[in-house]
Parts: structure tokens; sequence; C-alpha cells
């Protein structure tokens, strides 16, 4: 049994369309157990509000938020899986992209970058994002669509190993600090900190932290895990809410992800995946069979290529 | 939650009147029933910057709210258009427009992400009745898409795009928003943020200082790096 293009559209129209409308349950639980413990009376008003807004955005089927952000793709490709054309797969994205735009709809975010055209649809050129992954002894193709805001939030500074953990702490709080301020990045944040690799890498392993790991995952190193743990905390206690109003509601959880790097540098990225975290994940089983779900498992294993074969 | 349902909220009606204005306190909680109008750096640009005349030159008595926004909108095949979600967009970059546009339509709330720097609330928007609201959030665009009732009209659609047009919106219900200033200047932003600020330099205690300095350790750009 082959998995054809078709199969690839429709899952990736509909992963466009559940990810801009139903915000993923362990996102959700989070935001309702910081509402539970925020003390700042603004900040409490605007989490109670959030969770009115995820409520109707079902409700209705209407995205949750406006701004589409940068919608993009990750694929995880089963070893096995028989799929002919790699590159019908990618037109499939991007044919789902704007039919799910003008369908949903979704705003058409994407513009060239100097001269402002756009075609209404968010594709244009290197957009959307395709990443790619591998995965062995599996006969399935996993597709996982994330739209993240993208102006605020998000920073890089390489640091060097006598930093240390004092570095990136130093790091967090002023990225934290500065984007939240007015809540220019749409805080409480599942926040990801990208450490290692070469710059490149580093932005990208941040990035794919924040938005492929569910709040409540933490890394398999132990030491990683308690890191993670602390800087939740240490965001939590900047003395800032949702929408930089007095309170404690920053960061919903932490994930870091880390990737060998130069013996002379330690790269730091940060993320902040926004209170319209909108990721959406469908497997495409060798049968042309479709299942959807929003924890996209894009951490295996075998993608962190755990011991050193 | 207790503390949500505490807050002061006001049902106004567009065009708004100056005695509803003056009565709107930061921290406040506001909903708009009547006609809201979009207008950004497309619209503002092509209005103060190019000279075109505004698309309705009396547009005040029809609304004199103008939010920053970008709605995610299309068109149907019978020409109307759906309007899912509707949020706003960061104000603080519109700074510049805001005194000319006030005067030359009227406006007397403007409504975005944000806020705008406290100064120009002092400036700008308290000599001219005006105040400003946020959005909550920033994402409730799913609750602002319910309160927009219907595109009034749109204008400059095919020059300026879905984001940049001018659109009018009917409302009601449309909310919720916050507002940030009062016709005495105040910013509930800045408020919050002087509360903040107090701390932050004890978050920083007993952590070393980096091996490289630069901007984000340092604000002063003659220092030397190390």
């Amino acid at each position: 049994m082959t998995i054809t293009a078709d199969h690839i559209e429709e899952a990736a129209y509909q992963i466009m369309k559940k990810a801009a409308i139903d915000i993923p349950d362990d996102y959700l639980t989070g935001i309702e157990a910081m509402a539970d413990k925020e003390t700042g009376d603004l900040s409490a008003f605007v989490l109670s509000a959030m969770l009115d807004n995820y409520r109707a955005a079902t409700e209705d089927r209407r995205p949750m938020c406006a701004d589409t952000g940068l919608p993009r793709y990750y694929v995880k490709v089963g070893d096995n899986a028989d799929m002919k054309s790699m590159v019908a797969l990618d037109a499939a994205l991007r044919k789902a992209t704007a039919n799910a735009t003008h369908d949903v709809p979704l705003r058409p975010n994407r513009v060239h970058p100097l001269w402002r055209t756009e075609h209404n649809n968010n594709l244009g050129i290197n957009a959307p994002e395709v990443e790619w992954s591998f995965e062995p002894d599996a006969d399935w193709i996993d597709i996982t669509t994330v739209h993240k805001g993208g102006l605020f939030g998000s920073d890089y500074r390489m640091l060097f190993p006598g930093d240390g953990i004092d570095g990136i702490k130093r790091f967090l709080l002023d990225t934290l600090i500065a984007f939240g301020k007015r809540g220019l990045a749409c805080q409480p944040a599942i926040v990801g900190v990208g450490i290692g690799g070469s710059k490149d890498t580093c932005m990208q392993l941040g990035k794919q932290a924040a938005c492929l790991r569910v709040v409540g995952d933490r890394n398999p190193d132990p030491e990683i895990a308690k890191l993670e743990h602390e800087f939740k905390e240490l965001g939590n206690s900047i003395g800032m809410g949702a929408m930089g109003f007095v309170g404690s509601s920053m960061v919903v959880d932490c994930h870091i992800e880390v990737g060998y790097t130069h013996t002379g540098g330690m790269p730091v990225s940060v993320h902040t995946f926004c209170l319209s975290s909108r990721r959406a994940t469908a497997r495409i089983h060798s049968n042309g069979e479709i299942t959807y779900r929003t924890d996209p498992r894009w951490f295996t294993p075998y993608m962190r290529r755990e011991g050193i074969t | 939650m207790s503390q949500a349902t505490k807050r002061k909220t006001h049902h106004l009606t567009v065009p708004v009147s100056a005695s509803d204005i003056g009565k709107l306190k930061p921290g406040d909680i506001v909903y708009l029933e009547g006609v809201v109008y979009t207008a950004r750096e497309g619209v503002y640009d092509r209005v103060l910057g190019k000279g075109h005349d505004l698309p309705i030159p009396d547009l005040a008595p029809i609304s004199n709210v103008n939010f920053h926004c970008s709605p995610a909108a299309s068109q149907s095949e019978d020409g109307s258009y759906v309007i899912g979600g509707v949020t706003a967009t960061a104000s603080f970059r519109f700074s510049k427009w805001m005194a000319h546009w006030l005067d030359l339509t009227d406006t007397k709330i403007v409504i975005g992400k944000g806020g705008m720097p406290k100064d120009d609330y002092a400036k700008i928007l308290a000599p001219r009745g005006a105040v400003y609201l946020t959005t909550v959030g920033y994402g409730t665009g799913a609750l602002l898409g319910r309160g927009v009732v219907g595109v009034r009209d749109v204008f400059w659609l095919s020059d300026l795009g879905i984001a940049q047009a001018m659109w009018m919106f009917d409302v009601r219900a449309f909310g919720p928003f916050i507002v940030d200033s009062d016709l005495e200047g105040n910013s509930l932003f800045a408020q919050h943020n002087d509360a903040i600020a107090d701390h932050i330099n004890s978050l920083y205690e007993g952590l070393k200082p980096p091996a490289l300095s630069r901007y984000g350790e340092t604000d002063d750009r003659k220092d030397e790096v190390m």
C-alpha cells in the first residue's frame, strides 16, 4: 500500500484547521492551573478571558487568534514508509496551506521581506518552511504544523563555557523581561531553550523545544530536566504575568534541547510559544488511514541520537 | 475567578460620547456596540503620507473608534466576507501618525496591542479627548470575531491587501478590552512596569558577570566589551 499525495494533502489541510482552532489539551490544562494560582488581578482577568476565547474558538470553529503567525511544517518520515515522491509530498503541503488559508479563513501573513508583496495564501519564496526528520523501523509519515507568531519573544546569544548556568539564566531573564513587558511575547508561554550546536542549529533546537514538546514533558537527561524546572520557576518569579501586568504567569513550561557544540562556545537561544500555542499532528499510516493528535512526538530517542552511534 | 469578576465594566455605544470617554479609568473593562474601523500603517501612509482623501469624508459620526487590527478574512463567491478571528497588532509602531490622524478623523478611542508610549497619552491622546484600549491576551481572536456581526464596508482592499485594508465592522458586545490610558494621560502598562521594575535587579543578584559584555548587559554603546 502506498501513501499518496492526496493523503498528505488531506492530512495537512485538517491539521492546519485543527491547529488554528483547537487549543492543545496539555497547554489548556497548564493555563487552567496557572489561572488558579495567579494572584495578580489583571493577569488573572487576562487568563480567564483567554479560557473563554479557547471555548469560543472551538464552539464557533473559528481561529483562536487572527494572527496566523508563520504556518510551517515538521515532517517525520518512517524509514519503511512507501511514499514515491517527496517532491509531491512538498507540493501537497503547499496546496493544503493555500486551501486552508482561504477556507478557515486564516490571515494571509506571508509577504516578501523587501517588497511586501503577497499572494493571499501564506505561500512564497522559502515559505512555508518544511523541516524533515526520519524514524527507523516505521512505515508511517507524521506531519506537524505549528502556527507561531514571529515578531517578539525569541533571541540568540553566543555565550562561553565560563558563563555556565548563570550565563544562561542571565540571558533567559533578559529575554523574558524584554519581551514580557506589555505582554509582547503573549505570555504565559511554553519557553524553549536551545543550547549548543552551531548558531543555526541552536536556534532550530530552541524553536523545536518550544513548539514540538508538550506541557509536562521532561528532557530524558535528569540534570537537564532539573534545569527545565528551575528555569520555569525563575521565569515565574520575575513578578510579571500575562500582558506584562503584575503577576506570576510567565512560563507554562520550559523545554531544553541540547546539541554538541564548539569546544570554545556555548550558544543559547530562547523562544516563547504564545497564549495561542497552535500545533497539530497527523499520522498517515501505510494503509492510507490518517489519525490526529496534538503531541508531535518529534524528539524520539533516534531524533536526539542518544548514545554515540 | 473571583478577581476577574470584580473589574468595572462599561458597555459603550459607538460613536462614543465625550462623557462616556471621561468615565473610563485604567484597568476598567470595555465592550463596544456600533461601528469600528481598522486603520494601521497602510491606511495612515495612504492618507497622511501620500495625501489621499479619506474614503468616507465624515467618518466620526459613523465611527470614532480606530482599531489597529488585521482580521483573518476571506471573500465568499457571492462577494460577502467571512470574518474568522480578529486580533490587534502592536500599536507603538504607529505613534508618529497619531496626532494628525486624531485631528483629521476626530477619533476618540484607539484600540490595539500593547499600548503606546506614556508620553503619547499625555501629549497627543488626552489633550484631544482620546483614550487607548488594549485587547486582552493578545489572542482573544475568537471572542472578538464573534463580536463582529457584519462587514459594513471595506476600502482599498485590492491596493493594500486583507491585512492593511480599511475595514468597517458592525460590532455587538465587541470585547473585552482593557482601558490603558485615561483623559489625565495615565497609563496602566506604565504603572505595572514601574511596579515590576523595582524587583528586577534582585533577580540578577548572585549571578556571575558575563564573560563577554554586549548590548543587553550594558546600554552604553561607548563601553568596552570586556
